[in-house]
């Protein structure tokens, strides 16, 4: 089944014509309301009037993780504050985190792009859907919830965590959807064979997987031990949540949603197109997102794109997984983690900045585990092994408390972390994807 | 005062009026009710074929009670009464231990809903322009989603934090200038005690209201919240077997809770022998819902203690008030044979000045007595090094306790943080005698 | 009268501490006194030694994380009770142990015991007021 049947088989010549129109519209609609882009458009030379069709969209700025951070929190609004209705944050880069905002019609755009997903992944009506991803700030938990109630899904929304429970469930309901991160599907298998369930005989018979990189290599491993089809949604907070792109049965590559989220595929360094199966920055454009609009967004992933029609029916572009970042983000159980963010955090303990590494790892079925290890020079080191214990308990609140994520800290002598020419790898990661 | 409403014919429809619709929807959900295994084998004992057999509301209280137990019994699809497929959401307390219970919502059941609670927020006077910080946790607990829903159907901005990350909370209330949180008690004593931490000053926040909800409080411990915040606090009430929040809600002029006839037909009862008691007299609240097809569940004993208020509330709501929660059925504590409700307690310790934002209640066994222990913390300040000051505080709070409950308990004072801290549901009541 | 003492921060893994300990034996320093505080990751090495300020120096060239803290070396009579009567002279004093350990050498018939207080100078007074002797850092460097 296809959710939107008219939009998302439509002739490319067509869908070019209403990209171009929605382009032209979004364009104006952010220079009349948003200052920024106004501002942003006039430095660069560009009118609204300039922008007629889409391949016109090369014309305009790019919007930055930057931008955003620079003029938190409300710069970027089209529209005034009252007419959001909600409102996400997702972890910036140091103190500032990042902002979403939806008015009511983006709620509704939401819903309607997370129902196509949902039914590009093979969603019946009928169907019952066990959503294990967070909810809250996190944005996969209630995207995934909105676009269930669009399409009449019976929704369990169990949200993370507490894994005894969600298999109790699975047995109870009988679900036959599971949307949660990759990672975490494996680590349930060890649970399940631990509470004497076979999990080849469970009855998930889909999985919408995302939040976070995987590799095909944990894909065939989960669809073996689960016994299910395992597909990969994408998406970012900045752009919606999840809901920018999903795998069809065919799993050759993640629909682009392509008459609402505009991609284009760039060379990070020169900012220019890349030939059409080159990897490259993917770069996207809400055409109709009201609240925060973005245009030519950069979202540091890279990825390859295809524009070739899919045995499927769907005629929008298709992406590849995601095969890396422009950046030192890391995902850790579907959070984002930016390095610079436990630096801040350090930067801020007694005013030291001491020498530190991630550490990541991922022992087989098991969550991700990060380490953090501290140097100890003089200015932090005390005689007292309370005060050094609550050095580290200190350390590991404070990191917890700006990533959402749990830490462990260990604290090292001074020289005992790898550094290359000179300087200290912030980040080692274990992790086999 | 300005009063608001959402929907005006309703919340204001004359009694006589509204015991009409409550008739005929009474009568619908007997009907759905049929539909049901473990009602249709009830029902019929009761001689009630359809719907139209009941001649009016009183005949509801020839029908047995329903409850929690019936509730896991019936478990998982015993009290469904509409094909699975229709089903848009269900709410699981399915648990590794224990037997689960569930609630089954259609698309209509989930609207309706949803309408009582941007009713209940309107009631407090907030409107679309506030930004509301929704403290509750999410997902198959009731609280967060809940009014979430009505909080997005009001137009507000919703914040869906979710509970817990103090830090967080209180960096997101200032950046986007929180006016209305939903939050347990305990947890927005908690934060308050945190805020210098971040160098914050409540001052430094907008927030304006706060709906408290998930745990019974006591009016000390809202005047309490209001003062040190700056701000009203509203009670609520809810019940995930009733859908979870928006049963019931207080006004503008917080002498109580509205509880919304339209949709439940409350009653109070004596819960020893099940006899109906008149409005003002103090017993356990039952509820049926009428507005939620795809489970109803009628007469179900929600083990609260309350009673209701029927004279007219200045805001013009007709729908009757609903005391604050008194104790629980089953959370009464026998100390050497006197019932002490743990409210009790916390109405009393909350209005001593000098105590600060956490308390704990222990009971001991000791010999063949029963100990009954209040820690309270109180604020730094009180520290001074005399002993005999402290002295006489315990004695003036144990005075008033014994005055309250009948009992001596023993009254420790703690400096703050030395107590479990509470980041949801508080858990005050450490009762460590064996069971007999 | 209080002496120096080195506190090292030292990993818990396998042959560190000996590491540490060869390193000031080659360059010719003694360890009088020593005892480790460990928790399951870490560890801090408390030494006394004949030359703490070459000693000091020494850890620093070698990035090794340390620093100062003043102690007090107490003599103890070597006999039952003997700690006992010193610990109840401080108690009845309300002068606070941080920590204390033992020396590795006795001096004369009695045993030397090294001490941390949080107030030392206050410690000082009250043991030498008690008659209790205290050792001194030219001491500590002949032994």
């Amino acid at each position: 089944m296809i959710w939107k049947e008219d939009i998302e088989t439509m002739p490319l010549e067509d869908l070019k014509n209403l990209q171009s129109e929605r382009l032209a519209n979004i364009v104006r609609y952010v220079y009349e309301n948003c200052p920024v882009y106004k501002d942003k458009f006039d430095r660069t030379g560009v009118s609204p009037g300039d922008v007629r069709s889409i391949d016109d969209i090369t014309r305009l700025p790019f919007t930055t993780k930057l931008d955003m951070r620079d003029h938190y929190p409300f710069g970027l609004f089209s529209r005034p504050r009252t007419d959001l209705v909600e409102i996400h944050v997702s972890s910036g880069t140091t103190g500032n985190p990042t902002l979403v905002g939806y008015t009511r019609d983006d709620i509704g755009l939401w819903s309607d792009v997370m129902a196509r997903a949902l039914c590009c992944a093979g969603a019946e009506p009928e169907d019952t859907i066990q959503i294990a991803y967070g909810y809250g700030l996190f944005t996969g938990g209630l995207g995934f919830h909105y676009g269930a109630l669009e399409m009449g899904l019976t929704i369990i929304p169990t949200s993370s965590g507490q894994t005894k429970r969600q298999l109790k469930i699975m047995q109870d309901f009988t679900p036959r959807i599971l949307a949660c991160t990759p990672s975490y599907a494996l680590y349930m298998v060890e649970e399940a064979k631990e509470m004497g369930l076979d999990p080849r005989r469970s009855s998930w018979e889909i999985g919408i997987f995302g939040a976070e990189p995987w590799s095909e290599s944990m894909r065939a491993e989960i669809e073996a031990e689960w016994n299910m089809l395992a597909t990969d949604v994408y998406g970012l907070s900045e752009i919606i949540g999840p809901g920018v792109s999903q795998e069809c049965h065919l799993k050759q590559g993640l629909h682009v949603f392509s008459d609402v989220f505009y991609p284009e595929i760039i060379d990070p360094e020169t900012g220019q197109p890349v030939a059409e199966g080159q990897d490259g920055e993917l770069v996207i454009t809400t055409l109709t997102k009201q609240g925060i609009p973005l245009i030519r967004y950069r979202t540091r992933d890279i990825v390859s794109m295809t524009t070739e029609p899919c045995a499927c029916g769907r005629t929008s572009p298709r992406t590849s997984k995601i095969k890396g970042r422009t950046d030192d983000m890391i995902v850790v159980r579907g959070i984002n983690v930016f390095p610079s963010q436990i630096e801040h955090v350090l930067l801020g303990i007694e005013g030291t900045h001491p020498h530190y590494q991630i550490v990541i790892d991922r022992q087989a079925h098991q969550l991700d585990s990060v380490q953090i290890m501290v140097e100890v020079d003089e200015r932090i080191f005390s005689d007292e092994i309370k005060k050094m214990r609550a050095l580290e308990r200190q350390i590991q609140h404070e990191i917890q408390a700006v990533l959402s994520v749990s830490v462990e800290v260990k604290l090292v002598e001074p020289k005992t972390l790898e550094r290359s020419m000179g300087k200290a790898k912030r980040v080692v990661d274990k992790r086999s994807l | 005062m300005d009063v608001a409403f959402w929907n005006r014919e309703i919340e204001t429809m004359d009694r006589r009026r509204l015991t009409e619709l409550q008739v005929t929807r009474l009568r619908d959900t007997l009907d759905q009710a049929l539909h049901t295994p473990f009602y249709r084998r009830r029902l019929e004992k009761a001689q009630i074929q359809s719907g139209q057999d009941l001649r009016g509301l009183e005949d509801l209280r020839t029908l047995p009670f329903t409850t929690k137990d019936d509730l896991r019994q019936s478990f998982p699809f015993g009290l469904l009464a509409v094909d699975f497929s229709e089903v848009v959401r269900l709410h699981s307390s399915s648990g590794t231990t224990g037997v689960p219970t569930v609630i089954y919502l259609t698309q209509d059941d989930l609207d309706r809903w949803t309408d009582l609670l941007a009713r209940s927020i309107v009631a407090t006077g907030c409107t679309s322009k506030d930004v509301f910080q929704n403290m509750m946790t999410y997902g198959l607990f009731t609280g967060g989603l809940g009014l979430h829903y009505g909080g997005e159907r009001v137009g507000m901005t919703v914040i869906p934090i979710g509970g817990g990350n103090t830090q967080r909370q209180i960096r997101v209330m200032k950046d986007f200038k929180t006016t209305v949180v939903h939050i347990t008690p305990s947890y927005l004593l908690h934060i308050h005690s945190r805020l210098a931490e971040f160098d914050t000053r409540p001052e430094d926040l907008s927030l304006r209201r706060a709906f408290l909800g998930a745990e019974p409080h006591s009016e000390n411990t809202r005047r309490k919240l209001e003062d040190l915040y700056g701000i009203d606090a509203y009670n609520s009430y809810g019940l995930s077997e009733m859908n979870g929040p928006g049963v019931a809600f207080e006004c503008v002029y917080k002498q109580d809770m509205h509880i919304w006839e339209d949709a439940y037909v409350v009653e109070i009862i004596d819960p020893a022998t099940g006899e109906v008691l008149d409005d003002g007299q103090k017993g356990e609240l039952v509820l049926t819902i009428l507005t939620r097809r795809a489970m109803p569940l009628l007469r179900y004993r929600t083990r609260d203690l309350a009673f209701l208020h029927a004279e007219p509330c200045p805001c013009g709501r007709t729908h009757r008030r609903l005391s604050r929660i008194l104790g629980r059925t089953d959370d009464m504590l026998i100390i050497n044979g006197v019932n002490v409700f743990p409210s009790q307690i916390e109405e009393v310790v909350m209005a001593v000045p000098e105590v600060g934002t956490n308390y704990q209640i222990q009971v001991d066994k000791v010999g063949a007595l029963d100990r009954l222990t209040v820690k309270v913390e109180i604020y730094p300040k009180m520290f001074t090094g005399e002993a005999a000051l402290l002295d006489r505080l315990k004695a003036r709070i144990a005075e008033k306790l014994r005055a309250s409950i009948t009992i001596n308990p023993r009254v420790e004072l703690h400096e703050p943080g030395v107590l479990p801290a509470f980041e949801g549901k508080a858990k005050r009541v450490v009762d460590n005698r064996q069971e007999m | 009268m209080n002496i120096t003492q080195l506190s090292v921060f030292l990993e818990n893994r396998k042959g560190r501490l000996a590491e540490v300990c060869s390193l000031l034996g080659r360059h010719q320093i003694n360890i009088r006194a020593l005892t480790i505080a460990e928790t399951e990751s870490f560890g801090v090495l408390r030494i006394v030694v004949d030359k703490p300020d070459e000693a000091a120096a020494l850890l620093k060239e070698h990035r090794i994380t340390a620093n100062v803290t003043n102690v007090v070396a107490v003599e103890v009579p070597d006999k039952p009770g003997g700690l006992a009567g010193v610990l109840k002279v401080l108690a009845d004093h309300d002068v606070n142990v941080e920590y204390m350990y033992g020396f590795v050498e006795k001096s004369s018939d009695n045993a030397l015991m090294v001490f941390r207080f949080d107030a030392v100078e206050a410690a000082i007074k009250v043991l030498s007021d008690s008659g209790i002797k205290i050792v001194g850092a030219e001491h500590i460097r002949g032994l």
